[in-house]
């Protein structure tokens, strides 16, 4: 079975956006993520949209899953939009709801901020969407790199993370796997009190932590055994490549920022 | 309990990127009492469609009747409960289920859930240690410290505790020693006789299949491909090589002779020793050969 298909939210697919570096993605989202806080007009809060939007799109990842990304946080954009209907009183009189006022400053300010909300998530979520978690991982050792410097040990937080990354597919399956099991023997995870629940909950968890374990040692002993012994002097299987592709969005995204700057009131 | 399967498919993760059709417009009926092998090359569906027989899995299209328990598609079984007691299931690589301190406990552990009376787990627990040939000296252990084949006989026995109708065993002897696997395998078999159970074997061993079974199915790409009597199945050997199966030893043999020396041998459940001791005699009694 094709690992990478339980991991994370990845959603296989070929567009421009998958096959940018993952460095380059995760640079320009930090500036974006930056940049979205600039934004005070229409038009500038026009511009980030169309880039936004333009970006979802181009990459190809059906729309059900975008919004399935969101669904946490639709909570949050719309409390934010009416905390700020409710506490913001200036600006002229919108409507007068039984005597509960609304101003047009509200109005504004709640839109702009959860419309700033949305994109920051979009375009932060279209990472996880288009990128392999072992390329972020990649992409974060590489861009970490300059702390080596100051004994900051990237080389192993990066080891760390994919194989845990590696590990939860099989830590998932093997989840199922015993749960089924111990259905077959009569346990009920679903219904129940709460207590009931809990101690449902014990024979999954011993045999999980037992398999882990003795995984954590088979790994350890293999690694060793091929000779593993840190990062010094390790090259890399999948070599991180900046492409034509990245340069373009790297233009597109300067055009976006001067195009920020300049509408920005 | 006889089993139906009608016209079942199963999707895994439908509607996402990877969909899988695991299963695809299965429809057979298993005689109560019956001994049934399913085989099929990895990946064929095999372990999807026994998940089906205690609820586990529900089809995605289809129903599936395990006595008088139904699954269909869409609809919620209540009794799910019950249908888990009567069918044991034993999964591949029982032995990580485990999880008790002691290896009584764990084997008490699915009776106690389907609340049968500590007076009669501990019975049950005394002919499942036995049935499975763990000695008693281990109940009292912790299952980890039990080397892989006891392990695999506590995850039985636990099962076998549960005094289920029908058995369900997928791969039960995978990775056990040569003997340890005869051993596992006529245990089943006894205990199917003994108290006619229904059972149904996942195997990637056509010996098994030949030996134990009285009827196969061959499962291909997640479609029904062949089911018949173990003779049947196993004289077709163009299609049981078309999707990487083999014949059995036994019958390959039988059927060189057959082929080379142009007699029959009626194939009754003989090693190739016994068949060999057979022809001998055959042949120094003076038959003619042509
Ligand atoms: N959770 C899952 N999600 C998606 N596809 C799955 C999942 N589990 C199994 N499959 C696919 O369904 C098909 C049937 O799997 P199944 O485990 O039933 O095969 P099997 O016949 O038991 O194989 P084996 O002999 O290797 O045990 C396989 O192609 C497998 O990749
Ligand atoms: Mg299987």
């Amino acid at each position: 079975m094709n690992n990478s298909m339980i991991i994370g939210q990845y959603v296989p697919a070929e567009s421009v956006i998958h096959k940018m570096d993952p460095r380059s993605k995760i640079a320009i989202i930090f500036f974006f993520v930056l940049i979205v806080f600039f934004a005070n007009s229409v038009m500038s809060y026009g511009l980030l949209t169309v880039f936004g939007v333009t970006a979802a799109a181009s990459s190809k990842v059906p729309l059900r899953f975008i919004m399935k990304g969101l669904t946490p946080v639709w909570f949050l954009i719309i409390f934010t939009f009416l905390l700020h209907l409710i506490v913001t009183k200036e600006g002229d009189v919108l409507y007068n709801l039984l005597g509960w006022k609304i101003y047009e400053e509200g109005v504004v300010q709640g839109a702009a901020i959860s419309l700033r909300f949305f994109l920051l998530i979009l375009v932060t979520s279209l990472l996880t969407l288009t990128t392999t978690p072992i390329e972020i991982t990649d992409a974060i050792e590489e861009l970490l790199g300059p702390l080596k410097k100051i004994r900051f040990p990237v080389h192993e937080l990066a080891l760390m993370m994919s194989i845990s990354l590696r590990f939860i597919p099989t830590l998932m399956q093997e989840t199922e796997k015993i749960s089924k099991a111990q259905a077959s023997r009569g346990v009920d995870f679903r219904t129940g009190s709460f207590k009931d629940r809990l101690k449902a909950i014990v024979p999954l968890l011993v045999p999980l932590f037992v398999s882990a374990f003795k995984r954590a040692e088979e790994l350890a002993m293999a690694m060793e055994a091929r000779g593993y012994r840190g990062g010094e002097g390790r090259t890399k299987l999948r070599e991180l490549k900046v492409g034509k592709v990245d340069f373009m969005i790297y233009a597109l995204f300067l055009l976006v920022v001067i195009g920020l700057f300049l509408t920005r009131s | 309990m006889d089993i139906t399967f009608d016209q079942v498919s199963y999707v895994y993760q439908p509607g996402s990127p990877f969909e899988h059709r695991a299963l695809q417009d299965i429809s057979f009926s298993i005689q109560s009492g019956s001994f049934v092998a399913i085989i099929g090359h990895t990946g064929s569906g095999k372990s999807t469609l026994l998940q089906h027989l205690n609820g586990l899995m529900q089809p995605t299209s289809g129903r599936v009747s395990v006595g008088p328990y139904d699954m269909e598609a869409g609809k919620k079984n209540k009794r799910l409960r019950e249908l888990r007691e009567k069918v044991g299931v034993v999964f591949q690589y029982p032995e990580h289920q485990l999880f008790e301190e002691t290896v009584s406990k764990d084997i008490a552990f699915g009776p106690e859930n389907f609340g049968v009376e500590e007076q009669e787990i501990q019975t049950r627990i005394t002919e499942a240690v036995r049935a499975t040939g763990l000695s008693e000296e281990l109940l009292e252990r912790s299952p980890f410290d039990l080397s892989g084949g006891q392990m695999r006989r506590v995850a039985i026995s636990g099962v076998l505790a549960m005094n289920p109708e029908v058995l369900v065993l997928d791969e039960p002897t995978a990775g056990l020693d040569p003997s340890g696997q005869r051993e596992i395998m006529d245990m089943f078999h006894n205990l199917h006789k003994e108290k006619q159970l229904t059972t149904v074997l996942v195997t990637h061993s056509m010996e098994d299949a030949l030996k134990y079974a009285d009827h196969i199915i061959i499962l291909n790409n997640g479609e029904m491909y062949r089911e018949g009597t173990p003779l049947e199945i196993f004289k077709q050997k163009e299609a049981l090589e078309a999707v990487q199966l083999d014949v059995p030893e036994v019958i390959e043999f039988l059927a060189k002779v057959e082929e080379k020396m142009n007699i029959r041998l009626p194939y009754e459940g003989q090693s190739v020793a016994e068949l060999a001791k057979d022809l001998a005699r055959m042949v120094k009694g003076g038959r003619d050969l042509e």
